[in-house]
């Protein structure tokens, strides 16, 4: 409607501020992307143990190092976006239960707090017992860390882009993406080829919804919303289309087309190349869709 | 009580004398604004118009700043007007990602979220905010809204039919009028924003907080 608007009435705007440039960057796309390792390696644990309780029992330790490590990187980019960093624990003295901000701090800690218990039991306990209880309720807490951001994305009522409840979905399928990209490469050929088909299908599969509901948005966000067909412009020919479909190629359609090749052919070499393949998109991904709703003037 | 504002477009011209007298009374620093005049010209020559739009915080009822601060570094005050602590702010920018209208920004001298507070300082001392007062032209009408015989409720009854918030569809409930808008005027995506030399000044973007 907007383009129907200036075309009609040649309205420029002549005199204005500067307007704040991205706000949320590529600190916020590195805590998004960490986030996605740190608990899609817990959901592909907790799926691997069940399934494969012992041919998969190696994973306990270094899946949850992993975790360990992603998760901490994730509250490190979260705390060094914050202008005033020193002040991260004015989220625990001063909480305010609205905001989708302090329910995900609190339930990242207690993630960090389950997951710290789930690698004294493994390594210094030895007790796999306890690791896999434990395990139980950190993959629940697992849910809503995965979709806090989601929540957050939901509460900037400003970005029209990011819509809940695809943004959930989303957040849901990149964990997973993540998590069995990163359990393939953990893993390598300790596991049978009956393991790597399963992964690779969770990777695939993963990767065909997450690819459609972005397909999905860019055809059909513009017909509900004029923001959102501004924002699109900036992928649909503008300064961000050959990140997008960068993004789109190696997150999904690459991953897809590996998975199919290996299950077909019964060779699971492919699915390494596939997973780096999936982790590097899937930050280009992210980082795309971040930013374009950044670029539009507010007012 | 519930404070709000109304601007007449049709009395605004565009002076800027509010944007200073806000920079100069909230010390707002160099490159930031809380409150600013949009110029947007319609038309081609020689029929062409200039509109003049003072933006400032619309106060919502319902925030999605106030919402999204982990802190509630934002918070209602017993009047209506949004206020921000920036004592207690993180400076997590949720609140910028959050207003649909740009009123928030990172103030780089403290790094932390500022904005519009309806001069809440001055209205403790039962003064008029500095734009009230620097317009010359009285364009800016302010006042408590609840009050049926306050000069912004006569004004918006005298006006019914021609007063207008800014994207009534968010749910914000913008305690913020305007008399005489349109699209122009109050709809980002109805003109054309350039980059590059317009008028006095260069139009284009500013990093964040002063880093980044
Ligand atoms: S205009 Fe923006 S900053 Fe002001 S109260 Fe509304 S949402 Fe908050
Ligand atoms: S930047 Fe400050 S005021 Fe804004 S949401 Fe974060 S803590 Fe609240």
């Amino acid at each position: 409607m907007a383009h129907e608007i200036i075309a009609a009435t040649n309205a420029i705007v002549t005199l204005d501020v500067a307007l704040p440039g991205i706000v949320w960057g590529w600190i916020i796309t590195m805590n998004m992307w960490a986030k996605s390792i740190g608990t899609g390696i817990i959901f592909l644990t907790f799926f691997l143990l069940k399934k494969y309780p012992i041919e998969t029992g190696f994973i306990r330790f270094p899946a949850v190092v992993i975790s360990i490590v992603t998760i901490h990187l994730f509250l490190f980019f979260t705390v060094i976006d914050l202008h005033q960093m020193f002040r991260f624990w004015h989220i625990f003295f001063y909480p305010h239960m609205t905001s989708a901000i302090t329910v995900g701090a609190w339930m990242a800690t207690g993630f960090v707090g389950l997951i710290l218990g789930m690698a004294y039991f493994i390594y210094l306990k030895k007790d796999e017992a306890m690791y896999d209880k434990l395990l139980n309720y950190t993959v629940v807490l697992a849910i809503p860390v995965t979709l806090y951001t989601a929540g957050l994305m939901a509460q900037s009522t400003a970005r029209e882009l990011w819509q809940m409840p695809t943004e959930s979905a989303q957040m849901i399928l990149a964990a997973l993406l993540a998590g069995s990209a990163t359990m393939l490469l953990m893993g390598g050929n300790k596991f049978s080829d009956e393991i790597k088909k399963d992964l690779g299908i969770i990777l695939g599969l993963s990767a065909l919804a997450a690819f459609i509901l972005y397909m999905a948005e860019i055809i059909f966000g513009p017909m509900k919303a004029e923001e959102v067909a501004a924002v699109l412009e900036y992928i649909k020919g503008g300064e961000y289309t050959i990140m997008f479909w960068m993004g789109q190629l190696l997150a999904f359609i690459v991953p897809m087309v590996l998975v199919c090749m290996s299950i077909t052919k019964k060779s699971y070499y492919l699915l390494k190349v596939a997973a780096i393949s999936a982790l590097i998109g899937l930050w280009i991904s992210k980082h795309v869709w971040l930013v374009i709703p950044q670029l539009l003037s507010m007012s | 009580m519930q404070l709000g504002f109304l601007v007449d477009l049709h009395l605004c011209m565009g002076c800027k004398g509010c944007e200073i007298a806000c920079k100069v009374e909230n010390e707002v620093p160099l490159s930031t604004w809380r409150l600013r005049v949009k110029y947007v010209d319609v038309g081609s020559f020689p029929e062409t118009r200039r509109t003049f739009t003072p933006l400032r915080c619309n106060h919502c009822a319902n925030a999605p700043c106030e919402r999204i601060c982990p802190v509630s570094a934002l918070h209602y005050l017993e009047n209506g007007i949004v206020n921000i602590d920036k004592e207690r702010c993180i400076g997590c920018a949720g609140c910028v990602m959050a207003c649909p209208y740009g009123a928030i920004y990172i103030d780089p001298q403290t790094q932390t979220a500022d904005k519009c507070t309806y001069c809440a300082h001055r209205i403790a001392s039962a003064m008029m905010p500095s734009c009230v007062v620097a317009c010359p032209v009285e364009a800016n009408i302010f006042g408590d809204i609840s009050d049926p015989m306050s000069s912004i409720s006569k004004y918006i009854s005298s006006h019914q039919g021609n007063v207008q918030v800014r994207k009534p569809e968010k749910g914000t409930e913008p305690h913020h009028y305007y008399v005489g808008g349109g699209n122009v005027t109050l709809n980002p995506l109805a003109s054309f924003r350039g980059e590059g030399h317009n008028l006095f000044n260069n139009l284009t973007h500013l990093p964040v907080g002063g880093h980044h």
